[in-house]
């Protein structure tokens, strides 16, 4: 089955070279057979895919140790889920999973592309064939999950017991679902390059992939926000670690390509810019693997170091970003400019935000590569943390999440910001009110937290503002509001929803940033600690055994006024003998939207224990906040004029397409 | 305003909205970005009084003094120079004697470094990579014999 599994990769990297050859070839000289030969082979090349994914997840389930790959991360004892995710909890292993979201992606549109002009398809599924290619060759040559041991081992080393998460079960695919997604937005930008032309289907097309690929990057990264805060056992939810900037950086941009694509579907203008844009997201994408995968970076995600991988992959880096652009600074003069739009409209307010996106996106990219190039160039060392990124991506930030509630409310090509104003009133009231009462009625509230809290309430209001106008809220009788309501387009609650998750994430960033408190203390058996109004006795310290380690498990018990056990919060240290390595498992209370966490440490000679506890309020808004962007991204997605392959509806006269929404 | 006028405005705001962001970035890097330091360099740094460094070495063996509720003293050491560290907090899980570890923070008047943030490998694997270059560097890089 494993060779199986290696033959079928061979093959499918050989079907990728015809896939970005022979549809290239066909859409250049018109020949339509040619041309034809592009949909069967990407179906073909994700079957032979799927089957070498198979081929491994299954060594994994069944341990089979004769399997490199296996017997490095894996061992016979682990939970069954934890052999499965394992499958990519290794370098090899996510990479094979990198290509079979590829080749998933392209299956998508070679099956349902059929409304596409034939030469747009051809040159679409070509551009896959050559990322395609490039990555198969890097797995084959220089990251092959399937080379086997003689004579097997009879045991495994155990997977990274930090992985040995659910986490890994949903963060990595969600992750790379995101980035890869954005290769399709790729793809379809150098198709258009490649023919001099872009016709209404490439925006039809590429805002759906757009929101898809966000979805699911937005999922990834408040995943592996959330992953990191419960298991590191720091508290903290966001280190601004390089790591995490290489899967911040694509979903900036990709915001900003998420907004351009609408000015561009809508009002068919800023199409070079968007064009750009959605070669400099995925770009960004491939830095992301690039940083990740290469070992320039030491981190969780860095599995293993070898130097040959990281050329490889910068070569890859190179040639895709090097090519793609070059092919933009020939061939985007051949492009037609799209409409005039007076400053303050809808588009104005987009290229502002873009504008900001983009700068954003740039000062991130440059703290994070800054360190890596002092390095190379001068051999001078430095870190670059949060106190960078609040000085350089704050005020960037605030103005930008200020004017967010206007823009939903200008009009296209001419808007009225007095107007909009005024329909804001009661939601900067709102703001303004929530501003006052953290100033003035909360202890210790800083300026800076009075701010955030108004900003983000702003937010919250003015997305429902948006709804409210749109249904005429206040100017029709209240039946009429109700089914104006429900007849809005589905993409105008996509907006809301997206605006609102952006609110209450803001919301509790502030809130536990601001109003968070922490203590650090040794205890005994029996002793009671206080924080922020909750009252925590530690019971004392059982040992205990789990399927693949041991662990030393803390019992607290929080205390109500009374004096009686409201529930317990328990956090282990836990060893690892596979691996000899030790880890921390956090304990974790949920109090309505607020967190109580608490992390072990080390026991000290005279039996009392390291104990750091947190209160942490409204800290689950800032991933609930993530889930509800991605709400509003499916939301979007279910607008019935993005529904792919819908060709229904155009069967109406061509009038009915220009109607406004 | 002719339409020409109107979009070299726009240009020129654009642009002037991109210098201040590079400005600002380039401030920032200059004052926020903290330098990595092993031991032996930090007689020839030139470090301001409280200026935040990132100092890196090896956790010294015999030197991890704990027991003062949650603050926890040791040495970190390049084989060459060693220097006292002392920190408030929960040690990360691979931390140990005799193994790699950055610890970020200023030192305090009495030439003690205080740490507000210990890093230790994440793998058994390596140490941080900071630390082992500047081991390699040193001559006193020991190919560690797990693997």
């Amino acid at each position: 089955m494993v060779e199986t599994g290696h033959f079928a990769l061979v093959l499918a990297f050989a079907l990728s070279l015809v896939q970005m050859l022979v549809p290239l070839v066909g859409a250049r000289t018109g020949n339509q057979r040619l041309m034809a030969v592009g949909g069967p082979v990407t179906v073909t090349g994700f079957a032979l895919t799927a089957l070498s994914f198979a081929a491994l997840a299954g060594a994994y389930a069944g341990s089979d140790f004769s399997v490199a790959n296996v017997w490095e991360n894996s061992h016979s004892l682990q939970p069954m889920i934890y052999k499965i995710t394992g499958t990519w909890g290794n370098h090899e292993g996510s990479m094979l999973l990198w290509v079979l979201i590829l080749t998933f992606f392209g299956t998508l549109v070679a099956v349902f592309g059929n409304n596409l002009p034939a030469t747009l398809k051809a040159n679409v599924l070509a551009v896959q064939g050559m990322i395609g290619a490039a990555f198969f060759l890097f797995i084959l040559a220089t990251s092959n999950p399937f080379i086997r041991l003689n004579p097997a081992p009879i045991e495994g080393r155990d997977l990274n017991p930090i992985l040995q998460d659910l986490g890994l079960a949903i963060h990595p695919p969600m992750l790379y679902l995101g980035y890869v997604g954005f290769s399709i937005c790729f793809s379809f930008s150098v198709a258009a390059l490649i023919e001099g032309r872009i016709d209404a289907s490439w925006a039809r097309w590429v805002r759906p992939w757009t929101l898809v690929a966000w979805m699911f990057l937005t999922g990834g990264i408040a995943m592996g926000s959330y992953w990191a805060y419960y298991e590191l056992g720091w508290g903290g939810f966001w280190f601004w670690d390089p790591v995490e900037n290489a899967s911040f950086m694509p979903w900036l941009a990709g915001t900003a390509l998420l907004h351009s694509a609408i000015v561009m579907e809508k009002r068919s203008a800023l199409k070079i810019w968007t064009l750009l844009l959605a070669i400099l997201t995925f770009s960004l994408s491939l830095l992301g693997t690039f940083l990740v995968r290469s070992g320039v970076l030491t981190s969780v995600h860095a599995f293993a170091t070898d130097p040959a991988r990281g050329v490889f992959i910068l070569c890859i880096l190179t040639l895709f970003i090097g090519g793609s652009l070059t092919l933009f600074a020939l061939r985007a003069s051949q492009l037609t400019a799209g409409g005039l739009f007076h400053p303050i409209s809808r588009e104005g307010a987009l290229v502002l935000n873009n504008l900001f996106l983009t700068t954003a996106t740039a000062t991130v990219l440059v703290g994070t590569l800054y360190p890596l190039a002092l390095e190379a160039l001068t051999g001078g060392k430095i870190s670059v943390g949060a106190p960078f990124f609040d000085l350089t991506f704050g005020p960037l930030m605030l103005p930008l999440l200020a004017i967010v509630p206007f823009g939903p409310l200008l009009a296209w090509k001419r808007g009225d910001v007095i107007a909009a104003s005024q329909r804001l009133m009661a939601a900067f009231a709102l703001a303004i009110a929530a501003m006052l009462v953290t100033g003035l009625l909360i202890d210790g509230a800083s300026v800076f937290a009075a701010l955030g809290v108004g900003l983000a309430v702003w937010l919250i209001a003015g997305a429902l503002t948006d709804l409210a106008v749109k249904s005429g809220f206040g100017s029709v009788a209240p039946a009429a509001v109700l089914r104006r309501f429900a007849g809005l387009p589905r993409s105008v609650f996509g907006t809301a929803l997206a605006h609102l998750g952006l609110g209450l994430t803001l919301l509790g960033i502030v809130g536990t940033l601001c109003f968070g408190t922490e203590k650090i203390l040794t205890m005994r058996a029996g002793e009671t600690v206080e924080l922020s109004g909750h009252t925590l006795r530690f019971e004392g310290l059982v040992p205990q055994k789990g399927p693949n380690f041991t662990e030393d498990r803390g019992r607290f018990l929080l205390m109500n006024s009374d004096g009686n056990a409201d529930g317990a919060i328990t956090s282990a240290k836990r060893f690892y003998p596979a691996r000899q390595m030790v880890t921390t498992e956090s304990g974790i209370r949920t109090l309505g939207l607020s967190q109580l966490y608490l992390s072990l440490g080390d026991e000290n000679n005279d039996g009392s224990v390291v104990v750091r506890l947190w209160w942490k309020p409204l800290v689950t808004l800032i991933w609930g906040g993530g889930l509800v962007m991605m709400a509003g991204a499916a939301m979007s997605l279910l607008d019935r004029r993005l529904r792919v392959g819908a060709p229904a509806r155009r069967r109406k006269p061509a009038g009915a397409l220009a109607t406004p929404t | 305003m002719t339409r020409k006028q109107k979009r070299l405005s726009v240009i020129v705001a654009g642009l002037a909205f991109l210098g201040a962001a590079a400005g600002l970035t380039f401030y920032a890097l200059g004052q926020k970005a903290s330098y990595f330091y092993m031991p032996a360099e930090l007689a020839t740094a030139g470090l301001q009084p409280g200026q935040r460094i990132r100092l890196g070495g090896l956790v010294e063996s015999g030197t991890v003094m704990r027991g003062n509720g949650a603050t926890v003293a040791f040495s970190v050491t390049d084989t060459q120079k060693s220097v006292k560290v002392t920190y408030t907090g929960i040690l990360p899980d691979l931390f140990r004697e005799g193994q790699g570890v950055i610890t970020e923070g200023a030192f305090g008047p009495d030439g003690v470094f205080v740490a507000d943030s210990v890093l230790a490998k994440h793998d058994e694997r390596y140490m941080p990579k900071e630390v082992a270059d500047g081991l390699k560097a040193k001559g006193v890089w020991v190919e560690s014999k797990s693997q």
